[in-house]
């Protein structure tokens, strides 16, 4: 029983970063309608940007304002030098479905070596803003750590922020209509060109908090965020990538899913039960497990 | 003169010549019926004049200002409002958070809301749904919605697209009647499109009729509903 629930802890602080990846990832499809795998990337950027700023200033939180910051204002940069220019030219048939995927591998490409030359390949540590020793119960020692604790709450408190401003601000509200229907956001005078940069700045941050969280006590390089990004996907696509709300529940059910298989069945399954949930969600419910069995809305 | 202009206007959808030389007025407080059958270029002509849709020639002004080539968004502030085809709501939100979205652009709130009071005025019915989502309404709440969305924008020129698309008869009446005050009681100056003529043309000043993109007669709406060959040729009844 003390093994289930130790799981179960750290299977939600493994998801819960997976929820920042996911939502980041959901965040672009609906206002953009592309899957972005440049996230990674810009996630691990920003990362470096709050691997310098804390391992210099010695404080961790200064780091993470700086990785938000800096991966808010990479994520706008994107959407703005970078996907405006590309769907000017490609904007019809099959082109505009496959370009700007494509782009945005290439980006990751980009941004990768960038962040090569900068900072050399070299394995780099972020010291963590807590202690990694697991929690002692009585006698035993458990797993869950103080850091542990510290992740999920730092993900909670930036989840009800971000539910904060989408429900309950007008730009929020300008948001979920240019992300749901563009053409009436248009007509009751949103500026969605804007909005939509604004919506990848939003998802470039918490990719930055991600890329932190997951990467103190842990290793960065420029390829370290990949594991991350791949995860991201899988639970955006089970919360059926139009719902912020599915990618926080499917990042969590995909985090504690795959902590199991590691504490029980063993490292090398975790993979092949990623894409095992992958292919299931797909096959059973590909509107996602959030879907109230209407169709998918184009 | 001021109030809408249109003069020789052309549009395409690529290599397909949508809309030919298109010219009418409408003054300020006029209520201009926009009558044709399907696929006659009705709709293509409210999208051009809300600047959803590029123009390849000619000449649109409101309040003696040029239309064409300004964003939607920019027109919305000019005090121009499009309800477009097909009960123009955002479905995944509330009945609330779709009427402020009318007013999302102004920065005050206070003004948004005073307009949302005045539209649950006009529908009460909207007023009892208002934390219910969009997509709970039925086809009539809907247009009613989407209407009442544009008129938050406190618009001078409302532009409707087909508001009587899919709705029962006795909703049909109710909306044409809430249009008609629009102009006898808000001052407004209305662009309906409308396939179901005889209704708009009835509390329409004037009268436009198009048929494959181009206006094969206008002029006052009561002349219009009484020419015979009219009616046989374009009005079907």
């Amino acid at each position: 029983m003390q093994k289930v629930i130790e799981t179960l802890l750290i299977g939600l602080t493994t998801g819960s970063i997976y929820a920042l990846m996911s939502l980041a990832i959901v965040l672009v499809w609906r206002s953009t309608r592309v899957i972005n795998f440049a996230q990674a990337g810009q996630a691990m950027f920003a990362t470096y940007i709050g691997f310098e700023i804390s391992s210099r200033s010695g404080v961790f939180w200064l780091g993470l304002l700086f990785a938000v910051v800096g991966g808010a204002l990479l994520g706008a940069g994107v959407d703005y030098f970078f996907m405006r220019v590309l769907f000017k030219h490609a904007n019809t048939g099959p082109a505009a479905v496959v370009a700007p995927v494509i782009a945005t591998l290439g980006l990751l490409g980009l941004i990768r070596s960038v962040v090569g030359l900068t900072w050399g390949g070299e394995f780099r540590t972020i010291e963590a803003p807590a202690s990694t020793d697991g929690y002692t119960i009585g006698s035993t020692t458990i797993p869950f750590s103080p850091l542990n604790a510290l992740v999920i709450i730092t993900v909670s408190l930036i989840l009800i922020a971000l539910a904060i401003l989408f429900q309950r601000t007008n730009l929020g509200l300008a948001l979920r209509a240019s992300a749901y229907a563009p053409e009436i956001a248009k007509l009751a005078g949103i500026r969605t060109a804007r909005t939509r940069t604004i919506g990848w700045a939003i998802a470039g941050g918490v990719g930055g908090v991600a890329g932190m969280l997951v990467s103190s006590n842990n290793f960065l390089s420029p390829y370290s965020l990949d594991l991350l990004l791949v995860f991201g996907f899988i639970a955006a696509v089970v919360g059926g990538l139009e719902s912020m709300v599915g990618a926080v529940v499917g990042a969590l059910v995909l985090g504690i899913g795959l902590t199991f298989i590691l504490n029980y069945v063993g490292t090398s399954l975790v993979f092949i039960g990623g894409f095992t949930v992958l292919i299931l969600v797909l096959l059973i419910k590909p509107d996602g497990i959030m879907a109230k069995g209407k169709g998918r809305r184009a | 003169m001021s109030g809408l202009i249109v003069n020789r206007l052309n549009v395409s959808h690529g290599a397909i010549h949508a809309l030919h030389d298109i010219s009418f007025s409408v003054d300020p407080g006029q209520l201009a019926a926009v009558i044709g059958s399907n696929g006659a270029g009705k709709t293509t002509l409210l999208r051009t004049l809300s600047g959803l849709k590029d123009a390849s020639s000619g000449i649109a002004q409101w309040d003696q200002r040029e239309m064409l080539g300004v964003k939607p968004e920019d027109l919305v502030r000019r005090g121009i409002s499009h309800v477009s085809e097909g009960k123009s709501v955002v479905p995944e939100l509330t009945v609330k958070e779709n009427l402020v979205l009318g007013g999302i652009w102004r920065s005050n709130k206070a003004e948004t809301q005073e307009s949302i009071d005045q539209v649950v005025e006009l529908f009460p019915r909207l007023g009892e749904r208002m934390s219910q989502s969009a997509d709970t309404l039925s086809g009539g709440e809907r247009q009613m919605l989407a209407i009442g969305r544009a008129l938050v924008s406190r618009p001078k020129l409302l532009l409707l697209d087909e508001p009587s698309l899919g709705l029962a008869p006795l909703v049909i009446e109710q909306i044409f009647e809430t249009i008609n005050t629009f102009r006898t009681r808000m001052g407004l100056t209305v662009v309906l499109v409308e396939q179901n003529a005889m209704s708009a043309l009835e509390i329409a000043d004037i009268g436009v009729i198009i048929n494959l993109g181009r206006v094969v007669a206008q002029g006052k709406a009561s002349e219009l509903i009484n020419d015979p060959a009219l009616r046989a040729a374009y009005l079907g009844y």
